[in-house]
Formats: C-alpha cells, sequence, structure tokens
C-alpha cells in the first residue's frame, strides 16, 4: 500500500490534468475571443433572398426580423411577395424541404387593380406601396405598373373609396412555360399509381 | 517516404478504422442520411482527427512520458480532443453558419467519436513516430471520410429505392454497411502491416 502510494506521483498527476485543462481553456478562450462567432452572417444570407418589400405579411415588421425569425427556426413559406422561387431558394440554401406557400389557397399571383374613374387621387396607396409600383400624384388618377407589383394587397386598407381590386395576373406570352415531366432517375421514382402491378407503395 | 505512403493507405484502405476495426460506427450511421451533412462530417472529423493525433502525441511525449504519468493517456487524450472538437466548432461557425446548422448537435458529438480517440492510443500502441502519427491520423481520416461519403451517396439512393417493408430503414441501412464492410475486406492483401 505504502510503496504505491507516492507523493510526487500523485502530485504529478493532479498537476498534469490541471494544467492540461486550463492550458486547453485559455487557448479556446482566446481563440473565440480572436473569433467571436455571431451568427449574423446566415442572417445576411436568408435577408439577400428575401423581396424586401418590407410587406409584413409574414407576421414580421419587415424582411430583415422575418430572416432573424427563419434563422431561429420559422417556416420559410410566409412570404407571398416572393412566391414559390423565394421558397425554393430559401429551402436550398438552409438544406430544408420546400413547403407550398401559406396562407388563404392563393394558386395564382394576384395584381392589384385600380378602378380608375372611382379613384380620387388621395395618394394614400401611394405611400403604403412597399414597391412603387403605383403611380400617379394628387387629384390625378393613379394606376399600378403590374410588372412592379408584387400583390401584397397593402394597398387596399388606405384607400379610402375602395377601388382597387386584386385580380389575377396575366401570364405574358413570353413567360409562357410548356407543360414538362421531370426525367425519371430510377424506376421507383415513377409514381404509385404507373407501377403496373398496382400501387404497392 | 514510401513506408509514410504505406501508412497513409494501410490505415484508410486496409485497416479502415470503420469497415474494418468497427469504431466509428455512430456518426457512421448517424449522419449518413443526407450526402451534403456527410460530406461536411467528413470535412470536420477529417480536421480534428489530424490534429489531435498530432495534439496527443505532442501531449504524451512532452507531458506524460517525462512527468512518468504514461497511465493518464486516456483522460488527458479526451481533454486534447475535446479541445480540438471545440476549436473545430468555433472556426465551423466562423467560416459557415451554415454548415455548422446542419452539423448540429454532431459536430460536438466528435468528441466521443471513438475513431478519434481510438487513432491516438493505437499509434502509440505501433510507437510510431510525430510525422507518422500525424499521417496515421490522416490516414483514418480519409478512410472515414471516404466510407461516410460513399455510405450517404447508397442511402441517398436506398431513400428512394423500393425496399421491402421488413427491411425499411435501419435494418436496409445495417445491412449495406455489413456489405460495404465485407467488400473492404478485399483491401486485406494489399499493404502488410
Amino acid at each position: 500500500m505504502s510503496d504505491a502510494f507516492s507523493m510526487v506521483g500523485l502530485l504529478s498527476a493532479v498537476g498534469v490534468l490541471t494544467a492540461l485543462g486550463v492550458g486547453f481553456g485559455a487557448l479556446l478562450g482566446a481563440v473565440n475571443e480572436r473569433f467571436k462567432g455571431d451568427d449574423s452572417s446566415l442572417v445576411e444570407q436568408i435577408d439577400a433572398l428575401l423581396p424586401q418589400t418590407q410587406c409584413g405579411q409574414c407576421g414580421y415588421p419587415g424582411c430583415r426580423p422575418y430572416a432573424e425569425a427563419i434563422n431561429q427556426g420559422d417556416a420559410l413559406n410566409k412570404c407571398p411577395p416572393g412566391g414559390e422561387s423565394t421558397i425554393t431558394a430559401l429551402a436550398d440554401l438552409l438544406g430544408r424541404a420546400p413547403e407550398p406557400l401559406d396562407g388563404e389557397a392563393t394558386d395564382e399571383a394576384l395584381v392589384a387593380f385600380i378602378r380608375e374613374d372611382e379613384c380620387i387621387g388621395c395618394t394614400k396607396c401611394i405611400q403604403a406601396c412597399p414597391v412603387d409600383a403605383i403611380i400617379g400624384a394628387a387629384k390625378q388618377m393613379h394606376t399600378v405598373i403590374e410588372d412592379e407589383c408584387t400583390g401584397c394587397d397593402l394597398c387596399l386598407d388606405p384607400c379610402p373609396v375602395d377601388c382597387i381590386d386584386m385580380l389575377p395576373r396575366r401570364t405574358p406570352l413570353e413567360q409562357w412555360q410548356p407543360v414538362t415531366r421531370p426525367p425519371l432517375v430510377i424506376a421507383s421514382d415513377r409514381h404509385p399509381k404507373e407501377t403496373p402491378h398496382g400501387s404497392h407503395i | 517516404m514510401n513506408e509514410l505512403f504505406v501508412i497513409l493507405v494501410s490505415t484508410a484502405l486496409v485497416n479502415n478504422f470503420v469497415l474494418v476495426q468497427f469504431l466509428g460506427l455512430c456518426p457512421f450511421m448517424g449522419v449518413s442520411n443526407k450526402l451534403e451533412s456527410a460530406m461536411g462530417m467528413s470535412l470536420a472529423t477529417t480536421f480534428v482527427l489530424t490534429l489531435a493525433s498530432a495534439a496527443s502525441f505532442v501531449v504524451y511525449h512532452g507531458l506524460l512520458v517525462p512527468l512518468d504519468v504514461t497511465y493518464l493517456r486516456t483522460i488527458s487524450f479526451i481533454v486534447v480532443i475535446a479541445a480540438v472538437v471545440q476549436f473545430t466548432d468555433i472556426m465551423v461557425r466562423q467560416l459557415s453558419p451554415l454548415l455548422h446548422r446542419v452539423l448540429g448537435i454532431f459536430l460536438p458529438l466528435i468528441t466521443t467519436n471513438c475513431a478519434v480517440l481510438g487513432v491516438a492510443l493505437l499509434s502509440l500502441n505501433r510507437e510510431l513516430d510525430f510525422l507518422s502519427t500525424t499521417l496515421y491520423g490522416l490516414g483514418a481520416a480519409v478512410g472515414f471520410s471516404l466510407v461516410l461519403v460513399l455510405f450517404a451517396a447508397m442511402r441517398e439512393r436506398l431513400a428512394a429505392a423500393d425496399v421491402p417493408s421488413p427491411f425499411k430503414g435501419a435494418a436496409i441501412a445495417m445491412i449495406t454497411a455489413s456489405l460495404m464492410s465485407l467488400a473492404f475486406m478485399g483491401f486485406s492483401g494489399l499493404v502488410q502491416g
């Protein structure tokens, strides 16, 4: 018992472990101080993908707060002005699955339309528009630039005479897309309905 | 020079830590669901393994041997590995916040990857010098990365394949891993040692 126990051995063992712990702790503390980790760069990247309309339809006061919320794990599909392409881009960036757009079933993109003979030229919708898609002047008839409008419907509430409608957006001829099917990568990618022996998937 | 190359090849392929020595199976099964995160995990583990085996060598021969406390090697190596992992965590968070998010809990869990500790302890048993130890760690990391990426690619295909229902999920993954292990035994005659 007594020859197995040695004060020097005990002290050197304790000393070595203490030195290792303190040494590596100090090193890590210095490194952490040097490269101060901040989550903000990912928020920047998310923010850059959002349309910057600051429309608030996601339930946050603007695009930047929504980017921070996405970074904290909020859903990607709350941005109607961004539409499907923004959701896909966000899903790509974050490695998450893209989800269909949230909210009421707006299958088609909408665009604001001002019934021009009812417009009194109050300019309130111009001030509300986040993307400057409404042109007009005081006491002059206003109209919407269809290409600029994101369909955010923020102009509806301020209008005192309710002369703004949300209409389905017309697809210009040059944006028409032929209906294509994705190529089949492997045989089991096929839809269950198409398997020869009935649906067993 | 030739000897160093033999060390690299023999640890990466012949004595592959995952498929032949069965170390580090936890991240092998855990992070192989997506190819992208498997690649990130491979890079992080490569960094940690190489750095940790070099640092372990320095700690063992610079601190434990002179003070005659070599019996503390396991706990000291764990401290070294934990510090290297923490360092990697800070660097990854700085360089790629996205990868940091994708890897999530698996990054700190490299600490408990037994391949990392296994490399440090096994290279001691083989009484390698500093350069060989580092290459031993690098070879182990290359082997780990290789099988992790291969396995993740296979599992991505398996996820879309029409697997019979008793074999779905973990079962087919285990079978695939064992078949890969069998395949890697084909390397056994490649290098002696």
